[in-house]
């Protein structure tokens, strides 16, 4: 990055920075060249930050009065719920908040397949950022294990089963896990330990996701290389600072209204009713953010199959940045991919509603047909349009017209075109 | 084209999902008002008050409240029966405590802070006394089904007579909402089976609305502090958001006359 | 609730030097102002004080989390039967999570006691102060040093002795030697009848 090289004004400031740089990293975080153009859907990084760290403090405060034990994790919710100061608030923004995490986070990967932030030089933020969804995934599932509910118990049962698809050593695994011959305590225990570990594993990862954004910097809605700082950058602080807050206190909002007004409408009423081996509950579904991925699991008749291609459908994503062939980023100059970025939203979101049904007669079809639809939308459609379609020509820079304004190259060029022009 | 393409599929999707629902039949809950509900959603005292009459002289034969203490019935957002009162209802009951110094247990009128006695000393008892199937506890239930006290309500009123040629099963009793229409549970509300201490008239429809108030209160008791807590902090979030944003358009405003 | 003012205020210490910090880290940007000529904004001020009073407000939840829960409150009686305990006996309840010494004093206990000269004492306290009925000891058995637990019948003053740091306790609960600054505490109680006493 071009940016100058920071020397703290003050002698105590310089003797501190040479020995551990804190200074200049803050200056850097805090001058850090940003596209002027990002809109709000940029502002999910952010607020993906707050959510990982209002999710831990939250978080910490629950294990101070949950107890981690089969006969007593129910009653320690409800104690939580009724006794503890404040409980009833820390407990609902808790688990609301998971949701609203995840919520941000598909739109931040929605975003991110939509205006190519995936695309060379930015592999790595995608891949450690498709680690990091694995991850909050896997927390998460352990998270909604610990109420001990029947949603709980059920969704144990049958999440860690899927590891005695493994062939041969399928069921020690799936013993291994629970250690016992059932979901019992020992399992309850162990997800407890793993759910407050996870978090700042993600934690860690989030400081490589944003210290590989640093490296090449933001994408941006053109999806033109920019030159950092220029006249198109702003400094970080205050300009995107201030964008990102106002989109945070909007989300909120929206937060505060689930955790006030609807606390339980995300979850699933059976969760309420405290676990029993002996009684399944009609339907299991897991939690909202997971459906489409249940879908996946259960298009496929075979028991093995099934978990092979859901995890399949997670790691396909990894491989994103290759799959896509196209030279242009951003999906404003490519009408076709822009459709088809549409469809895939559609794909998924009519998986996630076949996943919050029995997988029977025409759902258990459409969760086929859309099973099928989103492996060749990575498989086939994305490496297929890249070389096909024809782009519409990109700008120079962020600051000339882009849309509706009259276009200053005529034909399509592809990004090392443009570098040329800006270096010119 | 492409709005037109993604009306399309919206249009697609809502065919496909309420032609899919259409298929689930289940009979729609009565319908009333609740005073919990909304943004300013309150309990009404006299429901709950009457709702616990209900349920100590109906459902407590059977139900356990367990999650509950005395004491939740004199604190705020409750019933909020005077602290006596709720001494007297404490000490109508035997709890079980101990051991003594001789080692043995021994029963004492309950006080304050003691939960809720169980009808039953365990589920299996209750199982038992119950022909096989246990009568839920009672502490969440309001949250443990779907539109819980709209389900309760209108369960305690959806004994009807079986449809001609249905066959019901030993020792179980017919109910409109009840899934599958099976139920273990007895009618047990009729006209005037309690006598409302406020003089209401003890209606089957009176009870049910009351109970299933007192149940959603049980399972909710912090209701009144959230709603009214959560509407400080929308407030308070919506005016901070409008001077960020009018702050956030000032500074940019720098920016976009440089250009 | 002095602790939880306590606290209170500690929040707001803790958020003024966060307040200091954002001002350093958005400090480049009063500096673009001088030299634009601006001058600073009510609109600025107004955000950051009420985002500070939000974020005062969102911490407290987190800190009374910590304080006692309704049910820890709710319990803080306890009711004991001494009909049982003969003279020259004691017994220890539990109130609170703490033992409570209960003893049934002898004739030549209570005299001694209450002929004690206040100048031998490091915290002078007559024995009448100690009890509502002579015959009847109630105190804290929590040393006044670091919260040991004395043991009864021991020490120089054949009262109460902790193992711990050795303090030496009388027949009354008073301190005589050792580390202990204060006399073992007397809880809140009151007898509800001749073979009852409410503790709390």
């Amino acid at each position: 990055m071009s940016e100058e090289k920071y020397i703290p004004k003050s002698k105590i400031g310089q003797w501190f920075d040479s020995r551990l740089p804190l200074l200049s990293l803050m200056h850097h975080l805090r001058d850090y060249p940003t596209p002027k153009n990002l809109n709000y859907w940029w502002t999910f990084g952010a607020i993906l930050t707050f959510c990982l760290i209002a999710q831990i403090i939250t978080g910490l405060v629950l294990a101070m009065h949950y107890v981690a034990h089969a006969d007593l994790a129910f009653e320690s919710v409800e104690h939580i719920m009724r006794n503890v100061n404040y409980g009833w608030l820390i407990r609902y923004f808790h688990a609301n908040g998971s949701s609203m995490f995840f919520l941000a986070v598909y739109i931040h990967i929605f975003r991110a397949l939509f205006y190519g932030s995936y695309k060379s030089p930015r592999e790595m933020i995608w891949i450690l950022g498709m680690l990091i969804y694995i991850l909050m995934m896997a927390t998460a599932f352990m998270g909604y294990v610990l109420p001990w509910g029947q949603m709980s118990f059920w969704a144990a049962t049958v999440i860690t089963n899927l590891f005695s698809a493994i062939p041969f050593i399928g069921e020690s695994i799936v013993t291994w896990l629970w250690g016992g011959y059932s979901v019992d305590s020992p399992m309850l225990t162990r997800f407890y330990s793993l759910h407050y570990l996870l978090p700042f594993l993600i934690f860690a990862l989030v400081i490589l996701h944003i210290w590989a954004l640093h490296i090449p910097g933001n994408n941006n809605p053109v999806g033109i290389d920019i030159k950092q700082p220029s006249k198109d950058t702003v400094p970080f602080s205050p300009y995107i600072a201030v964008k990102d807050l106002y989109a945070l206190i909007i989300f909120l909002i929206i937060t505060a209204g689930f955790v006030f007004f609807a606390p339980n409408i995300l979850s699933h009423p059976d969760n309420y009713i405290k676990a029993n081996p002996l009684v399944t509950p009609t339907h299991i579904v897991p939690e909202w953010y997971l459906l489409p991925f249940y879908a996946i699991l259960r298009a496929v008749p075979s028991k093995l199959g099934g978990v092979i291609v859901m995890f399949a459908s997670l790691f396909i994503l990894m491989f994103l940045p290759w799959l896509d062939t196209s030279k242009v980023r951003s999906a404003v100059f490519k009408p076709l991919s822009k459709l088809f970025f549409w469809v895939l939203v559609i794909d998924v979101v009519i998986l996630g509603y076949i996943g919050a049904n029995p997988p029977e007669g025409l759902y258990l079809l459409i969760g086929r047909v859309a099973t099928i639809y989103y492996f060749l939308h990575f498989i086939l459609v994305l490496p297929v349009l890249g070389y096909k379609e024809k782009t519409i020509p990109l700008p120079i820079s962020i600051s000339d017209p882009v849309l509706g304004g009259q276009p200053n190259i005529s034909t399509t060029r592809s990004r090392e075109d443009i570098k040329e022009k800006q270096h010119d | 084209m492409i709005n037109k393409l993604k009306i399309f599929f919206v249009i697609l999707i809502f065919l496909f999902s309420s032609g899919l629902k259409a298929s689930e039949k289940k009979t729609p809950f009565i319908d009333t008002n609740w005073n919990f509900k909304g943004i300013f959603g309150k309990f009404d005292r006299g429901e709950l008050r009457r709702g616990y009459q209900v349920y100590s002289e109906v459902c407590s034969g059977c139900h356990s409240i367990s999650q509950l203490s005395y004491r939740n019935l004199y604190e705020k957002g409750g019933p909020e029966f005077s602290i006596e009162n709720v001494k007297q209802i404490a000490a109508s009951f035997d709890v079980l405590d101990g051991p003594n110094s001789d080692g043995e247990m021994f029963t004492r009128p309950g006080r304050l802070p003691d939960k809720f006695v169980d009808p039953y000393p365990n589920i299996e008892s209750a199982i038992a006394a119950n022909g096989g199937a246990y009568p839920p506890d009672m502490s969440v239930l309001a949250k443990a089904r779907k539109d819980g006290p709209a389900y309760i309500y209108s369960l305690l009123q959806g004994y009807v007579e079986p449809p001609k040629g249905y066959e019901l099963d030993e020792g179980v009793y017919y109910n409109k909402y009840m899934d599958g229409n099976q139920i273990k549970m007895p009618n047990v509300l009729f006209d005037d089976l309690v006598e409302y201490e406020d003089g209401t008239k003890a209606t089957t429809e009176q009870m049910a609305k009351d109970v299933s108030n007192f149940l959603m209160w049980a399972a909710e008791p912090n209701l009144e502090e959230r709603h009214k807590l959560g509407f400080r902090v929308i407030l308070y979030l919506i005016i901070l958001a409008l001077l960020v944003y009018f702050s956030m358009n000032r500074l940019w405003s720098r920016i976009e006359s440089k250009k | 609730m002095s602790s939880s003012y306590l606290i209170l205020t500690t929040i707001i210490i803790f958020l003024l030097i966060f307040l200091y910090i954002s001002w350093i880290f958005i400090s480049n940007e009063i500096e673009n102002k001088k030299e634009t000529g601006e001058r600073r904004d009510f609109l600025y001020t107004a955000s950051y004080a009420l985002g500070a009073v939000g974020l005062g407000a969102a911490v407290w939840p987190l800190v009374d989390q910590m304080n006692p829960d309704a049910s820890v409150k709710a319990l803080s009686t306890t009711e004991v039967d001494i009909s049982n305990i003969d003279v020259g006996k004691s017994i220890t309840v539990l109130w609170r999570g703490k033992p409570v010494f209960i003893r049934r004093r002898t004739q030549e206990e209570i005299i001694e006691s209450q002929n004690t000269k206040l100048t031998e004492l490091k915290d002078p306290q007559k024995d009448q102060d100690r009890v509502k009925k002579p015959e009847w000891l109630v105190m804290l058995g929590v040393c006044t040093h670091l919260g040991c637990v004395p043991l009864g019948g021991k020490g120089d003053y054949k009262g109460w002795f902790c193992p711990c740091h050795g303090s030496h306790y009388d027949k009354s609960g008073r301190i005589r030697k050792g580390p202990a600054p204060t006399n073992l505490p007397i809880p809140k109680y009151e007898f509800v009848d001749n073979n009852t006493i409410k503790i709390g």
